[in-house]
């Protein structure tokens, strides 16, 4: 299996979208001619013409409005929001138009929405944010946020073909961080299901994205001083995969979340109050946060590590759960 | 059918706009069936209204008394095939479409046998399948880059429709309204934008949100095509949207149509719009579309006083079957709300492909990635000097784009995007020949009253005393004489310098 980056595989999945099913097309800003800020779509231009990877004016809004209308005849469109963070700009669009569609009127809207996220690269407090929690919070909408180059493609293709719209975040600091093997091909990874990057019995480290990375490298630390760590990669955050957590929680009975999105409404106060509505009596200690502080993302590289979770913080928090 | 050769009505008074040159001669039939949508219109709200006193609508319930005729209309221009996107108050574009009275009823009354099976209300549903219907939401502008989508994609397909919205003078104020419009300008989409300038946003008017009096003329901003109608004149509207739709049918759009009218109640019923001057109210009334139009018809022998009537009675009868229906209906199970977030298999989703998909795939598609660029975007030189024009007076002024007369339509351009535009020419070829002075005259600041605008030292305002006696003496406006060298007749526009 040849070996890619994040970026590569996520390529490869809009190629052989695109070549699989005419109705996949592809809008936003610099996407086509440059090849997106990030070099995501570089190439698909060249291969599938204006028409069908289309370069947007500045406008968040219309971007996501035009694939939804373009989703009610029954194409598919792949809409890229430049940064992640811009989808603010659009987020009556999303949240009020395409999120409600199928509910209210029964048109479905089979578009999705995908955009670099995160931070780690300095790049401020408007170019690396993580807004997942406000869409996860809007009934209509599902969210994914891979971690591996693997599943960027899977999850990806899953996502281009499911019938609801879906946003799909992907960890700038993931885009070329390291290669994987990624089979070449078509093969989907099912949305809504979480995966166990590493087994362990005292206790489980919940986490998606750039911050399973994390979570493996506090768990190799953990493991030198006799604590195993079981880590949960979620993949998707809506729907939430609610049986991995407690599957995992029933052997492990310590839990720990987590996140790089921000403290108070993140998915880990959603992750405690399932695991205390339904698995209570598995709980040895109460559940851990480690997240980001309550705050924007500071500029300068000493505050935004400092407000960024790392391992050393989840090796902290993960020793005084394991001894609670 | 015979064609109604009689000329088309001019029902509005002085202060008519001119018409677009486009006629349409609908036959006598079809002109009484405009009768009868605008009364069906206007007789099912007279309805709902009864039944909100009543209690029996869920919600809001806002009226389009007086707006009758741009919603008919309007739809009246599109053929089947065409998407529909009305707004809160184009049911009589709903009706003019095919949806049946009962679903309006049961939408504002929350029944299980309405379109969203009580999910929503008013006149937001759907129906992509069969009507090409879109629903609106409460944000406005939402619609037009949505609706913008379906006309990019319906091109994709290459089907030959033509999308067309509604928007009020209030949501042409939205950043969606811009970003739609900007888009399917760009792209050149065949979006028919219908502004229904009703005078009011809920309780502020027109004036104070938007400093221009001609809302249409936002579309040259655009770059686009755009017309002012009458839209208390079912036929001008009828006959500006059918202009508007055949140019983006041929690939000519988008197109904005202005149409003037008066909201003639409040926002919505609890709202007894007591903000409006009774004078304005007055004003319009006597230019009801629906007295308008019925007193034309009568007029012109194409609708006599037992017609009428057989019309009216047949509203009646349907809307007595139909609000029955209604009233009958059930409400929705309760447990039927947690059900649809998600489309789980619940529709097939595919596309009608109206073209070979040879064409919209590889190696059909492989281009090169690069910018044509034709117009390196500097300021456009000015010839060195001003062209003689010994008939200046007769020198045709240079129209803005969006009233230049269409193009012939071009072979379709394999990718649109890179092609050659319309574009400025390359800087070393001479402009072209626009009169400096009608350039100069329209970059020109104005004062309301056209005169040049004082000169305000910084810092130092017309009251200070240093100030005033700066100031010139007041002389004789510079070309209030001609010049006695200057062969041009003498220019009566104060604002020229």
């Amino acid at each position: 299996m040849p070996e890619i980056t994040m970026v590569e595989a996520i390529r490869q999945a809009l190629f052989e979208e695109m070549d699989r099913d005419p109705a996949v097309v592809a809008l936003g800003e610099d996407i086509g001619v440059y090849g997106g800020a990030f070099r995501v779509t570089d190439g698909l231009f060249a291969r599938f013409g204006a028409e069908r990877v289309i370069d947007t004016p500045l406008s968040e809004t219309a971007i996501v409005g035009a694939a939804c209308g373009m989703s009610y005849l029954g194409l598919r469109p792949v809409a890229e929001m430049q940064f992640i963070d811009f989808i603010a700009c659009a987020f009556d669009m999303v949240t009020n138009y395409v999120a409600k569609s199928h509910y209210l009127w029964g048109a479905p809207v089979p578009m999705v929405l995908r955009g670099p996220s995160g931070g780690h690269v300095h790049g401020g407090p408007f170019h690396s944010a993580n807004p997942e929690m406000h869409f996860v919070h809007t009934p209509g909408l599902k969210v994914v946020y891979p971690s591996t180059a693997h599943d960027a493609k899977g999850l990806l293709k899953s996502a281009i073909r499911d019938n609801s719209p879906v946003l799909f975040f992907e960890h700038k600091l993931l885009y070329r961080r390291s290669k994987e093997e990624v089979p070449e091909g078509d093969f989907t990874v099912p949305l809504g299901k979480a995966a166990v990057r590493r087994e362990g019995d005292d206790l489980t480290i919940i986490s998606y994205a750039a911050m399973t990375h994390v979570a493996l490298e506090a768990a190799g630390h953990l493991a030198k001083e006799g604590i195993e760590a079981e880590v949960i990669d979620l993949r998707t955050l809506q729907p939430l995969d609610r049986e991995a957590i407690l599957a995992s929680l029933k052997h492990t009975n310590r839990l720990l979340v987590l996140h790089e999105d921000t403290r108070t409404a993140g998915i880990a106060g959603e992750i405690a109050a399932t695991v205390c509505e339904s698995a209570f009596s598995d709980l040895d200690a109460p559940i851990f946060r480690v997240t980001a502080l309550d705050t924007p993302v500071p500029s300068s590289p000493p505050l935004e590590e400092f407000f960024l979770p790392n391992a050393e913080k989840v090796v902290a928090a993960a020793r005084e759960l394991a001894q609670y | 059918m015979t064609e109604n050769k009689a000329p088309m009505p001019n029902l509005i008074a002085a202060e008519a706009p001119p018409r677009p040159a486009q006629t349409v001669n609908p036959t006598a039939e079809r002109q009484r069936e405009f009768y009868y949508f605008l009364q069906l219109n206007r007789q099912l709200e007279t309805r709902l209204e009864r039944l909100f006193r009543q209690g029996k609508i869920v919600g809001g319930l806002y009226s389009s008394l007086g707006q009758e005729a741009i919603s008919v209309g309007a739809a009246s221009a599109l053929e089947p095939q065409d998407w529909l996107a009305p707004m809160i108050r184009n049911i009589g574009a709903l009706l003019v479409k095919g949806v049946p009275p009962r679903d309006i009823f049961t939408q504002h009354m929350g029944r299980a046998t309405s379109p969203t099976h009580g999910k929503d209300g008013t006149n937001h549903f759907a129906d992509l399948k069969h009507r090409h219907i879109v629903a609106p939401n409460s944000m406005l502008g939402d619609l037009i880059p949505v609706m913008t989508g379906v006309a990019m994609a319906a091109r994709y397909l290459g089907q030959k429709i033509v999308a067309l919205t509604f928007i009020g003078d209030g949501g042409s104020s939205t950043g969606a309204f811009h970003e739609g419009m900007n888009l399917a300008a760009s792209q050149r989409a065949p979006l028919v934008v219908i502004l229904e300038n009703n005078q009011w946003a809920y309780s502020t008017p027109a004036s104070r949100q938007v400093p221009v009096r001609d809302l249409a003329q936002r579309a040259a901003a655009y770059g686009i095509r755009s017309s002012i109608v009458d839209g208390n004149d079912v036929l001008a509207v009828l006959r500006a949207a059918n202009e508007a739709v055949s140019e983006c049918r041929a690939g000519r759009g988008p197109w904005l149509i202005e149409a003037k009218t008066m909201r003639m109640k409040g926002h919505a019923q609890h709202d007894p719009a007591e903000y409006v001057p009774k004078e304005m109210f007055d004003y319009w009334r006597a230019r009801d579309p629906i007295d308008r139009y019925a007193r034309y018809l009568g007029e012109r022998s194409l609708m006599d006083k037992k017609q009428r009537a057989e019309i009216d009675a047949r509203v009646e009868r349907e809307l007595d079957v139909e609000q029955n229906f209604a009233e009958e209906s059930p409400f929705p199970d309760a447990q039927s709300a947690a059900q649809g977030v998600y489309c789980e298999g619940c529709h097939t989703i595919e596309a009608d492909w109206q073209r070979p998909i040879a064409e919209v795939t590889p190696p059909a598609t492989t281009t090169q990635a690069v910018w044509k660029i034709t117009d390196f975007g500097a300021l456009a030189e000015k010839p060195a000097a001003a062209p003689p024009r010994p008939h200046a007076p007769n020198v045709p002024r240079a129209k803005p784009p969006h009233i230049q007369p269409a193009k012939p339509a071009q072979a379709p351009r394999k990718h649109p995007h890179l092609g050659p535009r319309p574009q400025q020419p390359p800087r070393n070829v001479p402009a072209p020949v626009v009169p400096l002075e009608l350039a100069e005259e329209e970059y020109t600041p104005v004062t309301p009253t056209g005169e040049a605008p004082i000169r305000v030292p910084f810092g130092r305002g017309p009251k200070d005393r240093a100030f005033v006696k700066d100031q010139p003496p007041p002389q004789a406006p510079r070309h209030a004489k001609p010049h006695r060298h200057d062969t041009r007749k003498p220019s009566n526009n104060k604002r020229k310098r």
